[in-house]
């Protein structure tokens, strides 16, 4: 099953008196069952464009649709087929947390006889059974978020928004959350997820957009973004030289083979096994060290494993014997940076 | 599958959920919600119908003429407090509102829920006032014959207060509420003629143009002229045509800033 959930068309979002576009002319749709991320930095325009496809926010132009409704002519019929989890609890907190969850339900038109039940089974899944009766107040904000997400499945939506669902949270909060958000992936719920965090985009979602300035720079899964970058994977060598090798040599072979963009010379990290770092303690004493050592950062496109058996054995014909082998992968963070030219943080 | 939604959603019945989820959390508040409805009009019967009749320096008419208008001020703050400053925390800080604003039902009918409401718990603290005026004056005036004119009025201040309320939680900006409430409370409190009759101030004209502004005036007017008749008042009809055309100013200018602060 392959349809659209989420179809967004130019959509345009201008506050009044900014002099910019807080969303600018973005287009995108996100399939049945799929986890979409929008990602970028903080101001990016994630947050409002949510909020429009969840109506909370009214375009300047352009359209959204989510679950076959348009957002604009049918809020309230909108509202009905989508569930939010805002990035800052919001919780009732005049209301018991197992009764956040069954007036939410009541608010979506679910029948008495069913609310209860479904909260039951909603807390225990969320590991909040224990804190069932107690008041949002008195609770932390990893499990403020479950409750929220919780919430936000009463009434069995048909795609999930969530704003910045970790931001905040401490490490292993952050771990339970993404681990619900994977079963609810497995179970096929659509999920449209905002984050500033790369490394949550790449864990979590099936395809990504990154974002920045109101504008989406490109959208794909997270491993092809991170293809698409141009010699971002590297392979670190590290050799010593042998009598008759030439790192000069070597340097110049190593340009030649199939993938690499460029070569360049690193100064040795400090190694925890030890072979360098004695030579290389020194900075000083980088320079008597060439007669020695080497080490050679190769930034390829493509798979950088591949690149490791031609280097080793190029190594070997011009008498280097290699000492360590790192592979470096590129992340979305580097993609970000060479889309923008900017860090994310 | 987790893509089926359990059954049509009827706005009406969403309506229903909310004015619950309100009810329920005054019935869990019972105390809180008592205390704060009756110490006030507990205290100024007390003082002004009761203390200073009984020591002399008022006529025992007083006390008949300030329980309609205590009635009528109480209504009224009451349905405004209900939703001025929690509408204000809740869309300021707190973000609870978001979950109802997200339910499946016109926003225009979230706000509708409000002023129900606030008006509901008007009319509560209202019947709360009956037994604490017998209690502390000994007998109220009471008219069976004028119940219609008594309920209507009643009902319209209920509506007007939730409508201040309304007015106040959405267009006042949260970090000025503080300044804001003091500022409009006090005067509200003194100018709604619910301490002295209107007519009587023809002698102090400037003040009698001064509460002819505040819409507490007419409710205040209105019950006096179900209870207690034999005071001069104005004329029925008259406070009523005011308190209508008041109540659909406030309620017009109320949704509309509900609709501003619901939707960016």
């Amino acid at each position: 099953m392959n349809r659209s959930v989420v179809e967004v068309r130019d959509l345009v979002k201008r506050y009044p008196r900014s002099p910019v576009n807080a969303v600018d002319a973005i287009s995108f749709s996100v399939e049945h069952g799929e986890v979409f991320g929008l990602l970028g930095p903080n101001g990016a325009g994630k947050t409002t464009t949510v909020g429009v496809l969840t109506t909370r926010i009214r375009p300047t132009s352009g359209s959204a649709v989510v679950a076959d409704v348009d957002v604009l002519r049918q809020p309230t019929l909108a509202r009905g087929r989508l569930g939010v989890v805002p990035q800052r609890s919001n919780l009732d907190r005049s209301l018991s947390i197992r009764n956040n969850l069954i007036f939410h339900a009541a608010y979506h038109g679910i029948p008495a006889s069913e609310r209860g039940a479904r909260a039951d089974v909603l807390l225990e899944q969320f590991g909040l059974r224990e804190r069932a009766k107690t008041k949002p107040d008195f609770i932390s904000g990893g499990q403020s978020q479950r409750i929220m997400i919780a919430r936000a499945l009463m009434h069995e939506p048909h795609v999930l928004f969530l704003d910045e669902p970790t931001t905040g949270l401490d490490p292993a909060a952050r771990l339970f959350v993404w681990d619900r958000l994977r079963e609810l992936r497995q179970r096929r719920v659509t999920i449209v997820l905002t984050t500033h965090d790369m490394h949550e985009a790449a864990q979590l979602a099936d395809r990504a957009a990154i974002m920045d300035h109101g504008k989406l720079l490109a959208i794909d899964t997270p491993q092809a973004l991170v293809r698409s970058l141009p010699g971002a994977a590297t392979l670190e060598l590290a050799a010593e030289i042998l009598d008759g090798g030439s790192a000069d040599e070597v340097f110049a072979a190593l340009r030649g083979l199939p993938g690499v963009e460029a070569v360049e010379r690193v100064q040795a990290q400090p190694q925890t096994n030890g072979r360098l770092s004695p030579v290389l303690a020194d900075p000083e004493q980088a320079g008597s060290e060439t007669t020695h050592a080497l080490r050679v950062r190769l930034y390829v496109s493509g798979d950088a494993p591949m690149l490791v058996a031609p280097a080793a054995s190029t190594f070997a014909e011009h008498r280097l014997a290699i000492t360590d082998v790192k592979l470096g992968n590129p992340t979305l963070e580097d993609v970000f940076i060479h889309l923008t030219g900017r860090t994310l943080r | 599958m987790n893509t089926t939604v359990a059954t049509p959603q009827s706005e009406t019945g969403a309506f229903f959920a909310i004015l619950r989820r309100d009810l329920y959390v005054t019935w869990s508040e019972l105390p809180i919600f008592l205390a704060q409805v009756i110490l006030q009009p507990l205290f100024v019967l007390f003082v002004f119908g009761k203390l200073l009749g009984s020591l002399g320096y008022t006529r025992s008419v007083y006390a008949s003429l300030l329980f309609p208008g205590m009635l009528a001020l109480t209504v009224i703050i009451t349905s405004m407090q209900t939703l001025a400053f929690p509408l204000v925390v809740e869309f300021g800080w707190t973000k609870e509102i978001e979950d109802r604003l997200l339910a499946p039902l016109r926003l225009g009918l979230v706000a509708a829920e409000k002023i129900v409401f606030a008006a509901l718990r008007g009319v509560i603290a209202a019947a709360l006032m009956i037994p604490v005026g017998i209690l502390v004056l000994g007998s109220i005036p009471w008219r069976w014959s004028a119940l219609p004119l008594f309920l209507g009025v009643l009902i319209l201040a209920a509506l007007l207060g939730a409508g201040l309320g309304l007015v106040l939680g959405t267009l006042v900006p949260p970090n000025q509420i503080n300044a804001v409430l003091s500022l409009v409370f006090t005067p509200l409190l003194f100018t709604g003629c619910s301490q002295y009759p209107w007519p009587s101030l023809a002698r102090l004209h400037w003040f009698q143009i001064i509460t002819a502004g505040n819409p507490i005036t007419y409710a205040s007017e209105g019950l006096r002229a179900a209870l207690v008749p034999s005071v001069p008042h104005i004329r029925p009809w008259i406070s009523l045509t005011i308190l209508v055309a008041a109540l659909a100013l406030l309620i017009a200018i109320g949704i509309g800033g509900f609709y501003r602060r619901a939707v960016d």
